[in-house]
């Protein structure tokens, strides 16, 4: 009988005790460098905001006192914003107040821009988060099949149609998608979030229309406002699908040719099995960052379907802010976005190590 | 012995290329019965196309065609795709070269070894796991309750091969195909698989096709050797006979096999003949 010689023994440790513990200091180290890296990352979208505020050619006591007031007056305001000091007690006080939670004070509104953001943000979350789930649902398949068909008529019709939302302008797909669905077609609603009937009778309590509805009980206002979201959800959730389709496709045409999914087939695994089982667990981690990438891109506010739809959204709210030289609302979003993009990065991070166990 | 295992006559694979098709193998015959036949060649001459080919795997837009593609009485050409799907696996087996490549890395030994047993056998989970377990041990895995528990990426080159022997013969195949099961191991943990190996095909009266570009080791393995060159048999002889090769070519590799204890410069250069190929 043979036995295994040494060289073909396991690898790692035998013992069960010291290998438990390698494993919680593992884990351990892992937590503190990624809190490490988020602190150091966050520290970084501070620094640049706060230059960018500097270094833009706006007066900041412009929109505060106006263009006629006196020169005591503009004096008194720069020492009340601080301006007076040198560069880097500016920063410090910058960065006191943000870890505060206080970005200071809309010019426009006259609000603090957390309020602000915490009534614009909900529409852009719900906005993207439906667009996405459009474009992971529909995306994921299309790029299998297209995969799984290379070169037959089904890849060239999706890879066409991918084609289209990567260089067909997102505007004009929102008009005309208003034109003949709404106007035309009636069969979605129009531009805004819900219908005006609506929109003082539901207490906003997450500000995400569809969740809110519900939360009242009032169902004629969940699809009044489901049929709002539906259109310019699509519309995102194209361009979204037109990317997760094509990564999808690459990611999946580099894995096939891979002895594992022979292996899988040689045991007789039906083809179905073999394709969303054994290849897209293997490219499950490459995916989770298209997802988040292309869901952190619509989180920013996608700012010309916003415009399109009236939708107000992120994107609405710090294109008027721009308009309108308020600095501190613009400032105070970027880093309200900035701060989405580190947490998506995170959260795909975590989700690594639970699909892949070569990174745990 | 009345109807072999396996019966190919006239297998050809070709893929298009630039100058139309390009035959990669050129109208092979051979049989196969509950025995072990060693299939020898260079690199490219076409072995692993046969092997492939025999259990429908050969990935578009490559062409295969036969004259006789026959398992155990049944002409696998006529059969539909899903029954040629239920034949992998369940009557003709593969194990591929190279363990770290050929296990899904994400998936666990475990769960990589039940899904055959599942698939095959229709277990409850429990069930297809102790027999994940028993198989381990049949293929003389050391402690196999712990390494159902790892991944592929967790143990050595050895033991994943082990573990693929062991999946690929779950379910009880009749023919298994080992396209060079070892080359990607050590010399040291070879003789130890191809032991296993031998054990478990002898206790189950299978056939057996070692594919392999190591002389020696076929020779001391197999009971019988085709020798492959541009797509062609060009000899098939007993095993034990490989020394006293006819053919020119089989020469040829053999003067190349390093001896131990041997000096000498420069490896002869192997002879190639184009007309070996042709008829």
């Amino acid at each position: 009988m043979a036995v295994a010689s040494e060289q073909d023994g396991l690898a790692g440790l035998t013992e069960e005790e010291p290998r438990a513990h390698g494993a919680l200091r593992r884990l351990l180290g892992r937590v503190l460098s990624v809190i490490v890296s988020v602190v150091l990352t966050v520290f970084g979208l501070l620094v640049v905001t706060f230059f960018i505020g500097r270094v833009v050619p706006v007066d900041p006591l412009l929109a505060v006192v106006g263009d006629r007031a006196p020169e005591h007056v503009r004096v008194q305001a720069a020492v009340e914003l601080g301006l007076d000091l040198p560069l880097w007690r500016q920063f410090l006080r910058y960065l006191s107040e943000i870890l505060q939670g206080d970005f200071g004070n809309s010019v426009l509104s006259g609000q603090p821009v957390l309020t602000d953001i915490a009534r614009f943000f909900p529409a852009t979350l719900e906005l993207a988060t439906v667009a996405t789930l459009i474009g992971v649902c529909l995306g994921v398949p299309l790029g299998v099949l297209a995969a799984t068909r290379h070169g037959r008529w089904q890849d060239q019709v999706i890879r066409v149609v991918a084609l289209a939302g990567y260089s067909v302008p997102v505007f004009w797909l929102g008009l005309v998608g208003l034109l003949v669905f709404y106007a035309e077609l009636g069969w979605v609603a129009g531009p805004g979030r819900i219908d005006v009937v609506y929109e003082y009778s539901i207490e906003p309590v997450t500000g995400l229309m569809l969740v809110d509805t519900l939360l009242a009980g009032d169902h004629a206002a969940f699809l009044d406002a489901f049929w709002h979201l539906i259109l310019p959800a699509s519309v995102l959730g194209y361009l979204s699908l037109a990317y997760i389709t094509r990564m999808t496709r690459s990611l999946m045409l580099a894995e096939l040719g891979q002895e594992y999914v022979i292996a899988a087939r040689v045991k007789g695994l039906p083809e179905r099995l073999v394709i969303w089982r054994h290849v897209l667990g293997n490219i499950m981690v490459p995916l989770i960052t298209t997802v988040a990438l292309s869901y952190a891109y619509l989180l920013e506010g996608a700012v010309l379907t916003e415009t399109v739809f009236a939708w107000p959204g992120l994107g609405l709210y710090i294109t008027q802010s721009l308009f309108s030289a308020d600095l501190t609302a613009v400032l105070g979003a970027t880093i309200v976005i900035g701060l989405v993009f580190i947490g998506l990065n995170l959260l795909s991070d975590l989700l690594y190590t639970l699909v892949d166990p070569r990174a745990r | 012995m009345s109807t072999p295992l396996l019966e190919v006559r006239g297998l050809r694979v070709a893929f298009p290329g630039q100058e139309g098709l390009r035959e990669v193998v050129r109208g092979i015959s051979f049989t196969v019965g509950c025995e072990k036949v060693g299939i020898v060649g260079e690199s490219g001459s076409g072995k692993s196309m046969t092997a492939r080919a025999i259990l429908d795997l050969i990935p578009p837009p490559g062409r295969v065609s036969a004259d006789r593609l026959t398992f155990a009485g049944q002409d696998l050409t006529r059969l539909k795709p899903g029954e040629r799907t239920r034949l992998r696996g369940r009557r003709i087996a593969m194990v591929l070269q190279d363990p770290r490549h050929a296990l899904n890395p994400v998936m666990t030994i475990g769960a990589q070894l039940a899904e055959t047993f599942r698939l095959h056998h229709r277990l409850s989970r429990g069930e297809a796991r102790r027999r994940s377990i028993e198989a381990l041990d049949a293929v003389h895995i050391r402690d196999p309750e712990r390494v159902v528990r790892l991944y592929p990426h967790e143990i050595s080159g050895g033991m994943g091969q082990r573990a693929m022997i062991a999946m690929m013969l779950a379910p009880g195949p009749e023919l298994l195909l080992a396209d060079e099961p070892t080359s990607a191991l050590d010399a040291t943990v070879e003789a130890g698989i191809l032991e296993t190996l031998d054990e478990l095909v002898t206790a189950r009266g299978m056939g057996l096709v070692l594919v392999s570009h190591d002389l020696d080791l076929v020779a001391a393995f197999c009971d019988r050797v085709l020798v492959f060159y541009a797509g062609r048999i060009v000899e098939e002889l007993p095993a034990r006979d490989l020394a006293q090769a006819r053919h020119p070519y089989t020469q040829g590799l053999l003067a190349c096999v390093p001896r131990l204890g041997e000096r000498r410069r420069e490896l002869p250069v192997l002879r190639r003949d184009p007309s070996w190929a042709a008829s």
